[in-house]
């Protein structure tokens, strides 16, 4: 496979390889958000839960 | 629940419960079971939305054929599109959360409809972006005021309107009913946006998938773009369960389940 020409994209490198960075950076994005807000809340839980005894 | 001491009890054996469809649609609707079955879930979703992606964007950049008019240009469409699909499914799926929020006060369509949002927006944000970014070389410009273009940052504003009234709103239970009716309001926008290249003959291209007599659109083409919309598919209900997850926690932080499992969940594990 000849990857320089895979990579400039028949000449429209700059405008395919942005579209799929930015839907990259998005999925990640939101599918992190929630894992560490979780975390964060099951540690306020569990900090909660040991006061408590 | 303590169990009764009927004295009949002991000795007919209790008659097991028929499990019906209202009964299980009942049971997934206590947060408690939601957010057991959730959290069995988002792991498969995940799984299966990485190999479809992967799969997907191999095919669609390296293998599918370049386009004759667009050139390789046109590989954006695997993002565009169903991105673009999944913007208008999302705000759908909005306002049937919305509605059962209102008709049955059910709590998890509330927090499913509030973890929506921010994932809509993002589509709708990506639809554009990458809309324009085909726009430039195509049509010679990044932005024209077209109806699809206008109606789908109407779209985009719609769901910075939602979370705008949703942070606003102190109290979960007026916020979700306020969040239903804008949700259900708001609706009136998806067949604006869908119709939008018929109704009004502007710059941007007709449907290509969704005719009724034959997709104008090659197989090499069109099997890559059904995976990537599979995938964010499978994306949108992994990720909408792991943001509703949350919601549920923090609605539910003073409920016994939710305690419990502060105290139960080993340390450093979520």
């Amino acid at each position: 496979m000849d990857w320089q020409a895979f990579f400039a994209m028949g000449g429209y490198a700059v405008y395919v390889w942005p579209s799929y960075g930015l839907a990259a950076v998005l999925l990640i994005a939101n599918a992190l958000i929630p894992h560490w807000r979780e975390r964060r809340l099951l540690h306020k839980l569990q900090a909660g839960a040991r006061e408590e005894t | 629940m303590p169990e009764r001491r009927n004295p009949i009890n002991s000795i007919v054996a209790p008659r097991p419960e028929p499990l019906s469809v209202f009964a299980w649609f009942h049971n997934l609707g206590s947060p408690r079971n939601f957010y057991r079955i959730a959290r069995r879930l988002t792991p498969w979703l995940g799984g299966t939305t990485a190999l479809l992606l992967a799969l997907g964007c191999v095919w669609g950049l390296a293998y599918a054929p370049p386009d004759y008019q667009q050139g390789d240009s046109y590989r954006i469409i695997f993002v565009h599109v169903p991105a673009a699909w999944m913007s208008m499914f999302v705000w759908v799926f909005m306002a049937v959360a919305g509605l059962i929020t209102l008709v049955w006060r059910m709590k998890i369509a509330g927090a499913l409809m509030r973890a929506a949002a921010p994932l809509g927006a993002s589509f709708t944000f990506l639809a554009l972006v990458s809309g324009s970014l085909w726009g430039k070389p195509m049509w010679g410009t990044f932005w024209v005021w077209d109806a699809r273009l206008t109606s789908e940052l109407v779209l985009l504003f719609l769901y910075l309107g939602f979370m705008a009234l949703q942070s606003a709103i102190e109290e979960r239970g007026s916020a979700h009913r306020a969040g239903a009716v804008l949700a259900l309001v708001g609706l009136v926008n998806i067949p604006i946006i869908h119709y939008s290249v018929e109704w009004w003959n502007t710059l941007h291209q007709g449907p290509t998938v969704t005719q009724f007599d034959a997709p104008s659109i090659s197989l090499s083409m069109l099997l890559p773009l059904l995976i990537m919309a599979i995938a964010f598919m499978t994306y949108f209900a992994m990720a909408v369960l792991k943001r509703a997850r949350c919601e549920i926690l923090e609605a539910e932080a003073r409920s016994a389940w939710v305690r419990q499992l502060g105290a139960t969940a080993p340390r450093g594990d979520a």
